[in-house]
């Protein structure tokens, strides 16, 4: 029992990592602002989550655990409050995203 | 109000597991601050709304991180594939969502979900940055927008 566990834990840790070095190549490759934002936001949610619930099991059921949860939640609250309010600010100041040829023009501005 | 000072005491101690007087006392100070601090910033304005949110939301959660990982999946595929097929499009999405707090939850649910970020929103209007055409059409189909709606009381 402790094994499945542990091998649960240690698969979401690994799953946490690779997200935070995707979205760090990812931030890198992108061509534009914007599409770099959706790259860091893989390491900002994914890696949040997986992260802190492979350290949850880890951790069992003890206090470390409801502090575990508490920053994860706090972070996965603010995290996007933040990445709006740097698109938002982007956009107000003008910064126009690069957009392929539009499909639909009542969809796609 | 209570609630939130419930929250706020518990957590206080949970944190610090010190239990003397001194700290106790700054415990309480600082969640009265606090609770001060909310109300001037408006923050119970909304709080009928919240309540009746509130029960709901474990549930809608469950459902976001599905698709959180689904999209995660596809974000990343992406950014590792050599020719990095990216097709920007940016869309406006109407909305059902009526109140504050649900369109709130709504704009950052769509942050939070890799592949898509809100921009703007204003009137029951989001528009939003899709890092592909298929994350925009599996945005227009509207199921965030249907599963927010039905956190929303009926009013």
């Amino acid at each position: 029992m402790m094994l499945v566990v542990d091998i649960l834990s240690w698969i979401l840790m690994l799953v946490g990592a690779l997200s935070v070095l995707i979205g760090g190549i990812g931030v890198l490759r992108m061509p534009d602002f914007y599409s770099r934002m959706h790259a860091a936001s893989l390491t900002d949610t994914m890696a949040t989550l997986a992260l802190f619930t492979g350290m949850m099991l880890q951790a069992g059921l003890t206090l470390a655990t409801v502090k575990l949860f508490a920053i994860m939640l706090f972070l996965l609250l603010t995290g996007p409050t933040a990445t709006y309010a740097l698109a938002n600010a982007a956009l107000t100041s003008g910064l126009k995203p690069r957009v392929s040829v539009p499909e639909s023009p009542e969809n796609v501005q | 109000m209570l609630l939130l000072l419930g929250v706020l005491a518990v957590a206080w101690l949970l944190w610090s597991g010190i239990y003397k007087p001194v700290v106790l006392g700054l415990g309480a100070f600082s969640c009265v601050v606090t609770l001060f601090l909310a109300r001037q910033m408006g923050f119970f304005d909304h709080s009928s709304e919240f309540h009746r949110i509130i029960w709901r939301l474990p549930g809608y959660w469950l459902w976001l991180v599905q698709e959180i990982v689904k999209s995660s999946w596809d974000v990343a595929r992406l950014v590792l594939s050599p020719s990095l097929p990216i097709d920007p499009v940016v869309v406006r999405l109407k909305t059902g969502v009526r109140e504050e707090l649900g369109q709130t939850i709504l704009g950052n649910s769509i942050t939070l979900s890799p592949g898509t970020v809100t921009l703007d929103i204003h009137e029951q209007e989001l528009l939003v940055h899709c890092i592909d055409r298929r994350s925009a059409e599996a945005l227009l189909q509207g199921e965030v927008d249907r599963r927010v709606q039905s956190l929303e009381p009926e009013s």
